[in-house]
């Protein structure tokens, strides 16, 4: 008998609100996913207010679930387990989502999984994907989080090989979009503008990559500051800044270093498939060099649509599912939130 | 009709059930905890908890009355979307309430002397107030201020947070009427912290 999870987000700037199906076999089905996005009212400050976000979440969260039973055609009735996300993120928005995710399990008396969003941007690949073969080599990217993850089994063990020491991918991005005069949040824009520009145009600094450094670490930081100074340079001297050249050559230098680790990093431990997801995944110059170098490793990629590499409800429930389906204990309704999780902790 | 009564607008996190006759409110059952850290932790359980000491199920309620606030942001958000949820899933009406006016009307049934104002702490130095007539009715607020802009002569009440019969007893007329509630739209009083950047700083000296 197939079993439906929903699954609620709001680590973020996103309420997400998924429903998946999970068969008797353990693949997983997704039937809705729903997200209200809070990206809009953040934009005039350059990045992620945290009430401003909590706020959003509150008022979005039941419309939200509603839209997403809609959708699926369900009754709440329906539904056998509630995941949420228990954490990293945004301590009061991960209170809205939490909160709500306790009073639907207790109010339909079924179990509650706070889950790891981390684990989430993951799980969400076997609902396009199938199921992920172990281990697998996860490279998350996005404004919060850059990490190289082993993954053993997504409902047990996770293990991180290696992360950012300073910006998340993302950020960067928001940075020099800044630098550039583009909106925020700056991966689009960036993506677009470089498009019609040189990504060997100017020589910026890969992080990270000497030979003392960490192999699996990265940095963004350094970059960041080399295009704003370039930028500056360009500007002092009385020129037009070639925004496209400039965008191009930071996506290169960025995406060269993703994909450089990742493969490396499968390459050594012997692992198969890369997974790459969260928002930077959506991103055209990663996703093509990525499936230019794994092929040359030959590594199976896999990166989820765009729609579901951003954050979102369906992960949540995705993750949710093989953790039923792993017959995984289900969290305390006491369970409180951690916006500093760490990723080798799947549930609470 | 036995209503479920939650607030979380103060340190306290407060879950009662209440049997709302046609002119008395009779608690049955509550459970109330002071840690302001533990609203989201603790308020679903405190729930189910007073729902089985009152000897009943989730499902056999007929409505659920949440104070709104005015309250410090984080918490305040717990409180009202369980209520929200809850109500959502079990498909009964929520009723918003002033956590002022439920404080309000507790005072005025442990005896109190109308008019007063009501006050609870808003943290920063401000204080959430309120003031009530004669008759226990909501004259002005609630407001946010400095403790000091207060009329000192004004008599207040000592009440940290609402009770679950005080919530109860302020919706009772709506709920008792079959009303549609109005929206459970938190009490903030306070805009988010938040400024729109300057002009970026430069990284190379100049
Ligand atoms: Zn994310």
């Amino acid at each position: 008998m197939s079993r439906i999870v929903m699954g609620v987000e709001s680590s973020c700037d996103e309420t997400g609100v998924g429903l998946v199906r999970l068969h008797d076999d353990g693949t997983v089905e997704l039937l809705a996913d729903e997200v209200a996005s809070s990206v809009a009212e953040h934009a005039r400050f350059g990045g992620v207010v945290p009430e401003v976000a909590s706020r959003a979440h509150l008022e979005a969260m039941v419309p939200t679930v509603h839209r997403a039973f809609d959708t699926a055609g369900l009754r709440m009735s329906d539904v056998s387990a509630v995941a949420v996300t228990a954490g990293p993120g945004l301590a009061g928005a991960l209170l809205v989502g939490l909160s709500a995710a306790k009073a639907y399990a207790a109010a339909l008396d079924v179990p509650l999984y706070g889950v790891n969003h981390l684990a989430g941007h993951i799980a969400v690949d076997t609902l396009q994907h199938g199921p992920l073969p172990a281990p697998s080599l996860a490279l998350l990217v996005s404004g919060g989080h850059t990490q190289l993850l082993r993954v053993d089994d997504i409902a047990g063990k996770i293990t991180e090989i290696g992360s950012t020491v300073d910006d998340a991918a993302g950020e960067a991005y928001d940075k020099v979009a800044r630098v550039l005069d583009l909106p925020y949040p700056g991966g689009p824009p960036i993506d677009r503008a470089a498009r019609e520009g040189a990504p060997d145009a100017i020589a910026f600094p890969r992080g990270m990559t000497g030979p003392r450094d960490a192999a699996y670490d990265f940095s963004f930081s350094g970059l960041k500051t080399a295009v704003a100074r370039w930028v500056e340079a360009a500007q002092a001297r009385g020129e037009d800044v070639p925004v496209a050249d400039v965008a191009a050559s930071f996506q290169e230098a960025v995406a060269d270093v993703l994909t450089a680790k990742a493969v490396r990093a499968a390459t050594e431990s012997g692992i198969g498939t890369l997974v790459i997801s969260g928002g930077v995944a959506a991103n055209s110059r990663l996703a093509a060099l990525a499936a230019q170098r794994c092929a040359d490793a030959g590594i199976e990629l896999r990166i989820p649509r765009p729609r579901l590499c951003t954050d979102n409800g369906a992960m949540i429930a995705a993750l949710g599912a093989h953790l039923v389906s792993a017959g995984c204990a289900p969290s305390a309704l006491e369970v409180s939130a951690d916006p500093a999780l760490p990723v080798s902790t799947i549930s609470l | 009709m036995l209503v479920l009564a939650i607030d979380t607008a103060t340190p306290a996190v407060t879950a009662g059930v209440v049997e709302l006759g046609s002119e008395r409110v009779t608690v049955l059952a509550e459970r109330v905890t002071h840690d302001a850290r533990a609203h989201g932790e603790l308020l679903t359980p405190h729930v189910l908890d007073a729902v089985s000491r009152a000897g009943a199920t989730l499902r056999d309620l007929a409505a659920v009355v949440c104070g709104v606030g005015p309250g410090p942001f984080t918490g305040l958000r717990a409180g009202i979307v369980t209520a929200a949820a809850l109500a959502d899933s079990l498909d009964v009406p929520a009723y918003p309430v002033c956590s002022l006016d439920a404080i309000a009307s507790d005072a005025v049934a442990d005896g109190a002397d109308a008019p007063f104002l009501v006050v609870t702490d808003a943290r920063r130095r401000e204080v959430y107030w309120a003031a009530y007539d004669r008759e226990g009715h909501r004259s002005r607020g609630p407001e946010v201020a400095a403790p000091a802009a207060l009329d000192p002569a004004a008599r207040r009440v000592e009440h940290a947070h609402p009770s679950p019969a005080g919530l109860a007893r302020t919706a009772a007329t709506a709920i008792r009427a079959s009303e549609a509630p109005a929206p459970l739209t938190p009490l903030y009083l306070r805009r988010p912290d938040a400024a729109v950047p300057g002009a970026r700083k430069r990284v190379s000296a100049s």
